[in-house]
């Protein structure tokens, strides 16, 4: 057992050591994220524009997307168990359900906050109603989405180590490992990654944002 | 062009029927501006928006050209009328000249022709291209980007132009300015044009007809020299104010009591431009103090003379406002015929 009193250092050595399967674990984790955050996006972009269009519906999509915010990770692997089974699928099913929420609701809000003002004067210029979304309602939201996106990343690179529970893979596998051994370094080789990895995303997508919100409302 | 008739709009609020407008009925002659004018919560801007049918009519009917407002393509309706509103409403992820460009991109025109267009637009309206045409609505001061809504509402030639307060939320100074200036436009353009505004200096500046509105009908709906001088009733009285006489100075134009004048004095003597109010051209003769001659000339905006006023009239006209029974125009018609 190594606790304690060793250099904190360690982990470093472990993952030089095991280099193949932290390039594994690591590439796992980055498929996860980045696909429950794709798959993510095309539900809820094109639910947040129905529900911003068709009244009746805002209320009950919002309510559906906070119940899935609101249900634990780790409870919707278990419920997932009988009809999903283990490993990479079910984990990202478990994911993808809690990308929505975030990416919905910012959807949803940003298209509903347009200036009243602008869409009045788009409306009376002649825009049906695709024009109007399209060159004015989305266009304005894009900060308030991509900051949605934004979250939806973030938390879910912090929630793929869930997978490990199931054997979804990705960086929890060592951080379980860790935690069960009581061996730091492994833990650590776990860790660290995926906070640098959650650093690194925020601030890249924070470039990113910069490139994609358009020039008059930055 | 456009008629209303019987015109009303009746929401549902809390439950309560609302009746926003309440059977309004006239006409807007082609070129002609006319003023919506009432307190806050009169109808008018609801009147003004059935007209692009911002808001539906819950009965009688709208007839632009003789055609029924609902028989027509909604989408189209609109692309056809201009619209200015108080807040601008200018997209602001597009540049100036994008703004100005919106419905000409909507009707499929090409780039080259919108650009173009844009540009010219942007010198209508005071707005050097060359400076604006690339800048974003928050690099704007507030006239500036009301300046380019104007612009926007005449990019595709519409022959009809709304606008909804459209000097509203600027400060008084620039409103004066801007009023000057759509003055100017409109004697270069000729559109039809539905103005609301609450003030009623504006309404005098700027109407050829004015329609006073409360609790969602018409009180009166007429030129501004009648509304003074013939109010309809103590409504249109208090809504006025009590100082018509002076009022009325503020609001006539030389150009709209000048006569012809005699041919031999062409030559010399004081010109004034017809844009000037009664008072100001007072304020400016006062200045200038008195000139060879029995009386001044009005000129165009090219300095062309168009009429003449001798001052024997000027004074009359001044004269008997301000003693206040008449207005402008009825006093002068004392002193017809005595240009020199």
């Amino acid at each position: 057992m190594r606790i304690g009193g060793g250099d904190p250092l360690e982990f470093i050595d472990y993952i030089r050591e095991n280099q193949d399967v932290f390039l594994r674990l690591l590439s796992e984790h980055v498929q996860l994220t980045l696909l429950s955050v794709l798959i993510g996006i095309a539900i809820a972009l094109p639910l947040a524009v129905l529900a911003s269009r068709i009244d009746l519906l805002a209320k009950p999509l919002t309510w559906v997307a906070a119940i899935g915010q609101t249900v634990p990770s780790l409870a919707v692997l278990a419920l997932m168990l009988p009809f999903l089974g283990i490993g990479f699928r079910p984990s990202l099913f478990a994911l993808t359900i809690r990308a929505i929420l975030p990416i919905f609701l910012n959807a949803y809000v940003g298209i509903r906050s347009t200036d009243r003002a602008v869409v009045d004067a788009a409306q009376g210029m002649g825009t049906n109603g695709a024009q109007l979304l399209l060159m004015v309602e989305l266009p304005l939201a894009t900060p308030v989405i991509f900051a949605g996106i934004q979250t939806a990343t973030v938390q879910n690179i912090g929630l793929a180590t869930l997978a490990a529970y199931i054997g979804g893979g990705g960086l929890g596998d060592w951080i379980l490992q860790g935690l069960a051994m009581v061996d730091y370094p492994v833990l650590l080789a776990g860790a660290v990654p995926v906070a640098l990895l959650a650093i690194t995303a925020e601030v890249t997508m924070g470039g990113v944002r910069r490139l994609v919100v358009p020039e008059g409302i930055r | 062009m456009i008629t209303l008739e019987g015109v009303s709009k009746v929401f549902t609020s809390h439950g309560q029927q609302v009746c926003a407008v309440d059977d309004v009925s006239f006409d807007v002659a082609e070129g002609e501006l006319v003023v919506l004018i009432g307190p806050s919560g009169s109808g008018k801007t609801t009147t003004m928006r059935m007209i692009n049918r911002l808001e539906t009519i819950s009965s009688g009917r709208i007839m632009v050209n003789g055609r029924d407002l609902r028989s027509l393509d909604v989408v189209e309706l609109r692309r056809g009328i201009g619209y200015v509103i108080q807040q601008g409403g200018l997209f602001p992820h597009f540049t100036v000249a994008d703004n100005v460009s919106v419905v000409p991109r909507l009707l499929g025109w090409s780039g080259d022709r919108r650009r173009q267009r844009a540009h010219e637009l942007l010198d209508l309206v005071g707005l050097p291209p060359d400076r604006f045409a690339d800048r974003y609505p928050r690099q704007l001061s507030g006239g500036q980007q009301q300046r380019v809504g104007v612009a926007r509402a005449l990019a595709a030639d519409p022959p009809i132009i709304l606008m909804d307060e459209p000097f509203g939320a600027v400060d008084p100074i620039t409103r004066k300015q801007l009023q000057r200036e759509l003055r100017r436009i409109q004697a270069a353009v000729q559109k039809t044009i539905v103005f609301v505004t609450h003030d009623i200096g504006e309404a005098f500046l700027l109407g050829d007809r004015i329609v006073l509105m409360s609790d969602g009908r018409v009180v009166q709906d007429a030129t501004p020299a009648d509304l003074l001088r013939h109010p309809a009733d103590p409504f249109v009285t208090a809504f006025i104010g009590e100082d018509r006489g002076v009022r009325s100075l503020q609001f006539t134009l030389l150009g709209e009591i000048a006569e012809p004048g005699p041919a031999d004095t062409r030559a010399n003597g004081v010109a004034l431009p017809g844009s000037l109010t009664i008072i100001e051209a007072a304020r400016e003769l006062g200045k200038r103090g008195p000139g060879a001659g029995a009386g001044f000339w009005i000129s165009d905006e090219e300095d062309q003379p168009t009429g003449y006023l001798s001052y024997q009239r000027f004074a009359a006209v001044l004269g008997d406002t301000i003693a206040g029974d008449h207005t402008a125009e009825h006093a002068s018609e004392g002193t017809d015929g005595i240009p020199h």
